[in-house]
């Protein structure tokens, strides 16, 4: 292993600054290892590397989700119907990184359109778990989590819907930032579920979590539901949890499918953030239980609207059999579209057909409020809620693929803070049976310099290497 | 829950094709779903506002002016069917 790879990206700048190292260097090596990749983590590999001037990220390479759109660049947000689709504008949220000196270095494998939880839903094959490549490496954004792991990249981005950084994270031992909704601009991702989907970094360390989210923030006249964060975004340095109050809910132990291993673990970095200075009670948060119900009738709903527009006229996929518009449109949909995306849109669009719209959109808007308002709750008594980020290790290619209420129960800790527009961090937690678990860290809206500063006490006091798998 | 016929019904109404098998795999597929979803309808949940919005945002206007938009040869670069500067498609009457 050369020793630039056990560098963080964080060093990796300050080494690049202090030209210990070059920016060609880095690239080379980075280049070299993405375009090997053999975990089908890439779907796109640069050829050289953009200049991207002197900016805090320092020259550092990093790779963004498909579902990014970059001028130019396949952008196909994993999915049949945008095989070989190059968007005429770039995101702003890859716009902002590049202008603060990183250069793009690949896109990365996902579930088709951010639906899925293990990545076996992308249209271009399953991403492999560096960790064990008989596993699948979480979802969606599954590429960038197995790239940052495997040391294919320094750094990534993604997106969450209901746990797509943070769970993909968790299953790959790497950091995983969900930013509060708005923070970063959702400008250029291809959407999902609008009122949901949320950018943010897949990195090695929390620091790595917090430069790379520092430049993606700010108010974007493209997005009028970003907002200016009322914060600048800091490196963390807590070195422990004094006066920190730590809320635990009340259904922790008994989640469904939580694993022995992962239930362990957790409970192992409560204590240590008992002995940073953490005070930890148990919370109460009675609607979250109800979050995966809710999420599956939201999330679909917006995602048969936004899905609209795959229709083979304006680009992507056309199917056509001379015999009409109607059919076109239909075949062109039945081909492009793989098993989950069809599911979602048949689930979207029967929760907002005439007759179900109250009955299903409606109260699961109004359980969306209730869920809401239980954080609002928690937030008075506690600085943090925790929970394990994921109630289960990596599971096996498949394993899941013919049940896909199991599959959505892989959100049950991480659908919750979207539906309530709240940031919240997967950290590594150490590993149950030889793979890594996630402790997750929520906070209210606007939090993220106290999430990451908390994250950060306690990723010292885990010690957890993740330089472990880099081939 | 979900039956076969409005299966059909809805993938009409989502423009999606479904093939012989596709349709009872997906009647049990969403009846499974839905029956979870269910648990919600339990809820009490009178004079719960649905939410709109996840965060407070003021104003999203902005002032009229007149900017260049996308030139229209990029507009329809990726398109799979160009006729007369604008997108070709089948006939609806086809």
């Amino acid at each position: 292993m050369s020793d630039l790879l056990a560098l963080s990206a964080a060093q990796l700048a300050e080494r690049i600054r202090a030209r210990e190292l070059s920016r060609e260097e880095v690239w080379d090596t980075y280049r070299e290892r993405a375009a090997a990749d053999d975990l089908n983590a890439f779907l796109w590999v640069a050829a050289d590397a953009p200049d991207t001037g002197d900016g805090p990220l320092g020259g550092v390479p990093f790779a963004a989700k498909d579902l990014f759109c970059v001028r130019g660049v396949p952008s196909q947000a994993g999915s049949r119907i945008l095989e070989g689709y190059r968007p005429p504008y770039t995101a702003t949220a890859v716009e902002k990184i590049v202008a603060a000196g990183a250069p793009l270095l690949g896109k990365t494998n996902q579930d088709e359109f951010a639906m899925g939880s293990s990545n076996e839903n992308s249209g271009y094959g399953p991403v492999l778990n560096p960790w064990d490549r008989t596993r699948v490496p979480g979802g969606s954004s599954g590429g960038s989590a197995a790239a940052v792991a495997a040391g294919q990249v320094p750094w990534a981005i993604g997106t969450d819907t209901g746990g797509s950084v943070r769970q993909p994270a968790a299953l790959s031992g790497i950091v995983g930032l969900k930013p509060t909704y708005g923070a970063v601009s959702r400008y250029g991702m291809i959407a999902f579920a609008s009122s949901l989907d949320q950018a943010g970094p897949l990195t090695r360390d929390v620091t790595d979590a917090a430069l790379l989210f520092s430049v993606m923030t700010g108010r974007d006249p493209c997005d009028a539901t970003s907002l200016e964060h009322p914060e600048a975004i800091r490196l963390p340095s807590a070195q422990d949890l004094q006066g920190v109050r730590l809320g635990v809910p009340d259904d922790v132990e008994s989640a469904a499918g939580i694993e022995p291993g992962v239930l362990e673990a957790f409970r192992a970095t409560v204590a240590r953030a008992q002995e940073l200075g953490a005070e930890v009670d148990t919370c109460s948060l009675p609607h979250a239980r109800h979050g995966i119900a809710a999420y599956y009738v939201i999330a679909p709903a917006e995602a048969s609207s936004n899905l609209a527009r795959y229709d083979g006229v304006r680009y992507g996929l056309r199917v056509d059999g001379d015999d009409g518009l109607l059919a076109m449109y239909t075949r062109t949909r039945h081909e492009g579209f793989g098993a989950e995306v069809r599911r979602r849109i048949m689930l979207g669009t029967y929760a907002l057909s005439s007759g179900y719209y109250e009955a299903y959109y409606g109260r699961a808007q109004r359980v969306r409020t209730k869920i809401a308002d239980d954080f609002r709750a928690a937030f008075e008594r506690f600085d943090f809620v925790v929970t394990p980020t994921s109630p289960g290790v990596a599971f096996p290619l498949g394993a899941k693929t013919d049940d896909p209420l199991a599959m959505y129960l892989n959100d049950f800790f991480t659908v919750p803070m979207p539906l309530a527009g709240i940031p919240a961090i997967s950290i590594p937690n150490g590993l149950s049976e030889g793979l890594p678990t996630g402790f997750q860290i929520a906070g209210p809206a606007f939090s993220e310099n106290r999430i990451l500063d908390a994250a950060y006490a306690l990723e010292q006091a885990i010690g957890f290497d993740t330089a472990a798998v880099h081939a | 829950m979900i039956d076969r016929a409005e299966v059909l019904h809805v993938a009409r109404l989502a423009r999606l094709e479904l093939s012989e098998g596709e349709v009872d795999r997906m009647a049990s597929e969403l009846s499974a779903v839905l029956d979870h979803i269910e648990t919600i309808s339990e809820l009490e949940l009178d004079g719960v506002a649905p939410t709109s919005h996840v965060v407070e945002v003021g104003s999203a206007l902005r002032a009229d002016e007149p900017r260049p938009s996308l030139p229209r040869e990029e507009a329809l670069a990726s398109a799979p069917a160009v006729a007369a500067d604008g997108f070709e498609v089948p006939s609806p009457g086809a």
